[in-house]
């Protein structure tokens, strides 16, 4: 069994071609990294916006509950056979617009609520104290907020990133693109080496990304020296979604 | 049965995702999908919370095992669920076993991440109290630190229930999804009234089963409405 999953893995043509792993891979990165990118862009100003005024609480860490109920699987089936379709997108491939969405719309309830969170749960003292130096409110904003929130900030954007990344293997399951697509045909023709020679892949290309981003965390956290001094942190809880 | 062109709804015909005449003649697959759903979601989080809770008191024994433990849990947690099933397959086959073992580990990283945080929580002097009137270990755990945890321990039930529902619907992978089954069939016939119906009772689930965990709580911690 793992000889033959071995030899799956290791075997050049399996990589190549417009069905390969290869062609596959590029895809969920891509897809990755674009919707990422996108629910950064939608989620992150509002959810910045709302935490520095402290306003919308509700909204903001219901979202993530909303979020968690819901199945990717059935919304990845509602939009490829809705209104989008499941025509080939670009680079994307085949359903490659409904896939997009679908990933958008599950990275968004960490990023909203760990966002909101991260800015509203800064010392409301350091916050007032700033103010109460004369500092304009982009200014309390930019060095006092943003710089105490970002690792809750960057928590949020790992647990996002883990989402996407799962999210997009089920797009398989809607005949979509990605690795997915792999497990989906091994279980198709019956070949158990090939299920498990894809579910390595995808499991391997997880762990690698949130090795990069617990590493990103570190580097882009600007009171890590500051931090590295203070008692261990304690556990928080798991604020993300699953797919 | 020979249908007769008149006998097709018209709802099949438009292939519309509202579909009065769906609900009615597909009602036993529909109950016996949601019936699945249901007993491989509880099954799942009660094995992980049996798993989760003497592992969070393992865990509490000193910061290396807990960042053990911690760290081991997320790193399963990071494996996506299709994945996951998919890697269980040669050792448990296709069986509801496969599904059951994955949405436990899922569940698990979400309970041990908040029994730590519910014990925690617990006063010192509430626990300095307990041993001055001779509260052994045992007794502690289960007469103060488990009951004054509560709270904290159901909100991640709640979590872990609500997150188990919908992925177990991935399980249909292995043709034990419940609700995702009769999604997997959709995506080849293309029925949108089932693909409807189907999402619709599993997030009617998921809202069904928070609500009993929060009436659930309320019983066992009746301290905590008269605390607010």
């Amino acid at each position: 069994m793992l000889g033959d999953v071995l030899s799956y893995l290791t075997d050049g043509a399996n990589w190549s071609g417009e069905n390969g792993i290869g062609a596959f891979a590029v895809q969920q990165l891509l897809l990755t990294v674009t919707a990422l990118l996108a629910a950064l862009v939608l989620g992150l100003p509002p959810a910045l916006y709302l935490g520095h005024r402290r306003r919308g609480g509700f909204l903001a860490v219901n979202v993530s509950n909303v979020g968690r109920a819901i199945p990717v699987f059935a919304v990845l089936l509602v939009l490829a056979l809705g209104p989008i379709g499941s025509d080939e997108f670009g680079p994307y491939g085949r359903a490659g617009l409904a896939t997009l969405i679908a990933l958008v719309l599950f990275a968004l309830p960490p990023l909203i609520t760990n966002t909101y969170v991260g800015i509203t749960e800064v010392d409301r003292g350091a916050v007032e104290a700033a103010r109460g130096m004369g500092m304009s409110e982009m200014k309390v904003f930019t060095a006092v907020e943003l710089p105490l929130a970002t690792p809750v900030i960057m928590n949020g954007i790992r647990l996002a990133l883990v989402q996407v990344w799962a999210t997009a293997t089920i797009a398989a399951l809607v005949a979509g693109p990605g690795l997915g697509r792999i497990i989906t045909r091994g279980f198709a023709n019956h070949r158990t080496y090939e299920v498990v020679a894809g579910a390595v892949l995808v499991a391997l290309g997880a762990l690698l990304l949130e090795a990069l981003a617990v590493l990103a965390e570190r580097y882009a956290d600007p009171m890590r020296r500051a931090r590295r001094q203070q008692a261990r942190t304690t556990t928080g809880a798991v604020v993300g979604g699953r797919g | 049965m020979i249908l007769l062109a008149s006998d097709v709804p018209q709802c099949y015909v438009d292939n519309d995702w509202i579909c009065g005449r769906y609900w009615s003649e597909y009602r036993p697959e529909l109950v016996d999908a949601t019936i699945q759903h249901l007993w491989i979601t509880v099954v799942s989080v009660l094995f992980g919370f049996v798993l989760a809770v003497p592992l969070a008191l393992l865990a509490r024994r000193s910061p290396t095992l807990e960042s053990i433990v911690v760290g081991g849990t997320t790193i399963i947690y990071t494996i996506p669920s299709l994945a996951l099933f998919s890697l269980l397959l040669p050792f448990t086959g296709l069986t509801a076993t496969t599904v059951i073992i994955g949405l436990a580990l899922y569940s698990l990283t979400i309970l041990v991440r908040n029994v730590l945080a519910g014990l925690r929580g617990v006063p010192d002097e509430v626990r300095e109290s307990a041993r001055g009137v001779g509260y052994s270990n045992t007794q502690m755990l289960l007469r103060i630190e488990i009951p004054l945890a509560l709270p904290v321990i159901m909100a991640g039930l709640r979590v872990a229930t609500v997150s188990t529902v919908a992925l177990a619907t991935i399980g249909a992978i292995v043709s034990y999804g419940g609700l995702g089954n009769l999604l997997l069939l959709a995506v080849g016939n293309q029925f949108k009234a089932q693909i409807f119906a189907a999402s619709i009772l599993c997030v009617g689930l998921a809202v069904v089963l928070d609500l009993v965990i929060v009436v659930a709580q309320r019983l066992l911690t009746p301290w905590t409405r008269h605390a607010r």
